[in-house]
């Protein structure tokens, strides 16, 4: 077990230590964290949670507390499968498969949906759209969702109101998907306030989900 | 400057998540004698942001100061953010600042070219308010601190107080949330440059345009959100105003990367005060926790809270669209009820 003496350090010192314990450790182990605030409490036990850790909180004295961090064989997996910015939902989606993803890093997503389009493939354009259509509601009939979904370009389209496919988006947004569409794509077509479903979001953004992603749908 | 400054060692607490915690203030302003004169409009009962002070029939004077520790490194940014903070209350007073005065405390030995370069931040920030800098007061201390006392003036009319909402108002929030974790992320060396500069944008852009924007309209109520958080700020405006506030979480724009952070337990210390403080009145009904952090985040230099009738809503969203000022105009939640006590409740759509 690895000690963690955070006794006296100022938010956010302590999170800092236990983010590095838990690197330290990687993988199955117990990390135990002496602190003397409620608010460290707190927080290391949030810090703890986001990498799909368990965590029990102690007081010891007066200004004494232990948050003792279990990290489970599946949830050193889910650490990597869950990553710190999907929605907790997420946390529920099947653990066998979860232990299966190759994943060492805490903030990597799997699998990221990526379109930059409003129709799937090239070649005729209504046939595109009606393809789009259907992959869209083929996403949301997947036994492991999507951590995420961008929008960008003609993409956008799909996340307005009007947007055929805004059931199936609101469908998995419900399911825990994060869904980004691309703010500048917005202003370029005039959609800014026709947004119905998920968040805006801008590039920065956009490559730091694709770079953290390990796999990459694009339609 | 080529040399290394990191400000905020200096500050345990960063900016307003620096301020005495609510429970704490109410507690000991309540044993305060009350001071009572015919001209005084805004006092303190009422926890507005600033006393305001009828002089005529057409005039009336606000006087405010706000100072605190450092949040960013960068000594002319520090500068720039504090004395937005400090010139916002004005703003949120519906007036227009016109005097300010440093207020400095400063380390001796610390290199004066630093204590230049946050002074220059923070005349930068009076002049483009359209206000003048007259001097101040400086003392030495071992924790440097910067901020401005401001006079400003209104019309008596037309002055917003932080109560006086009504059932249908629409709530607009100015400015994204969630500076509060995105300074413990950056003290944690966690955040990410692009979240480290959306924050300082947001905390060093003045809410005088969004003010200027808004004026022609119907105000029912305005506050600027800062160390209390929305959370905090709306508790305040329940209260005074006997009203329900209802916080659509899903609608709130936030800073890229808060929720992140929020979640890894990048929380400032304040964040959870104004829970407490807030406890009695909050309803957090079945939304996600981090929500509810991210609702108590003490802002630094926030934006104004606007209560404005649905009928005008609209409008307003569409005149603060089209005014660009820079930062992420959201509508934050309605007034769900007044008249029959306070509340606050969260919704997650």
């Amino acid at each position: 077990m690895i000690t963690v003496n955070a006794m006296g350090d100022a938010c956010p010192i302590p999170v800092v230590k236990t983010k590095k314990a838990l690197g330290e450790l990687n993988g199955p182990g117990q990390i135990e964290v002496l602190v003397d605030n409620e608010t460290a409490v707190k927080n290391v036990t949030k810090m703890a949670k986001s990498t799909g850790a368990q965590a029990e909180q102690e007081q010891l004295g007066e200004r004494q507390y232990r948050v003792l961090i279990t990290v489970g064989e599946g949830a050193a997996a889910q650490a990597g499968q869950n990553g710190s910015g999907s929605a907790p939902a997420n946390g529920a989606v099947q653990p066998d498969s979860a232990a299966q993803t190759p994943v060492a890093c805490p903030t990597c997503v799997s699998t990221v949906v990526a379109v930059g389009s409003d129709r799937m493939g090239e070649g005729s354009e209504e046939l595109g759209h009606i393809l789009m259509k259907s992959f869209i509601f083929a996403v949301t009939q997947l036994d492991q969702l999507p951590d995420k979904m961008i929008f960008y370009n003609g993409g956008a389209k799909l996340t307005v109101e009007g947007s055929e496919c805004l059931e199936d988006l609101k469908n998995l947004e419900e399911q825990g998907v994060e869904i980004m569409t691309c703010g500048t794509c917005l202003d370029y077509y005039g959609l800014k306030e026709k947004v119905a479903v998920g968040q805006v979001t801008n590039m920065y953004s956009i490559v730091e989900t694709l770079q953290s992603a390990v796999n990459v749908i694009r339609p | 400057m080529e040399k290394e400054i990191h400000l905020t060692q200096f500050a345990k607490h960063g900016g307003c998540a620096a301020k005495i915690g609510p429970d704490t203030l109410s507690k000991v302003l309540g044993r305060l004698p009350k001071f009572s004169d015919p001209n005084l409009l805004v006092g303190f009962e009422t926890s507005d942001d600033a006393a305001v002070y009828k002089i005529n029939d057409d005039v009336a004077v606000i006087q405010t100061l706000d100072f605190f520790t450092p949040v960013v490194d960068d000594p002319y940014t520090f500068g720039q953010v504090a004395a937005t903070n400090a010139l916002s209350d004005v703003y949120a007073m519906g007036g227009e600042p016109k005097i300010a005065l440093n207020i400095v405390c400063f380390p001796e030995n610390l290199d004066p070219d630093i204590l230049g370069e946050i002074l220059r931040g923070g005349a930068d920030k009076v002049r483009e308010a359209g206000a003048v800098l007259v001097g101040g007061h400086s003392i030495q201390d071992d924790v440097p601190k910067y901020g401005l006392s401001v006079m400003g003036m209104v019309h008596p009319d037309k002055i917003y107080k932080n109560f006086g909402c009504r059932k249908g108002d629409v709530l607009i929030l100015t400015k994204q949330l969630g500076s509060g974790i995105i300074n413990t992320a950056v003290k944690a060396q966690m955040a990410s440059a692009e979240s480290e500069r959306e924050a300082i944008r947001v905390m060093t852009t003045l809410n005088k345009k969004a003010k200027e924007t808004v004026q022609n309209f119907t105000i029912h109520a305005c506050t600027d959100v800062t160390g209390f958080g929305l959370l905090g700020h709306c508790s305040e405006m329940a209260s005074a105003s006997d009203a329900v506030i209802e916080l659509h979480v899903k609608d709130i724009a936030w800073m890229h990367g808060a929720k992140e952070y929020a979640q890894m337990g990048l929380i400032p210390g304040g964040a959870y005060r104004n829970q407490r403080h807030a406890a009695a009145l909050l309803d957090t009904g079945d939304v996600e926790e981090v929500y509810v952090d991210l609702v108590s985040d003490p802002q630094t230099s926030g934006g104004l809270l606007l209560a404005v009738p649905e009928s005008e809503a609209g409008e307003v969203l569409r005149a603060l669209e089209r005014a660009d000022l820079g930062t992420e105009v959201s509508v934050v939640g309605r007034v769900a009820e007044s008249g029959a006590g306070a509340g606050i409740r969260l919704v997650q759509k």
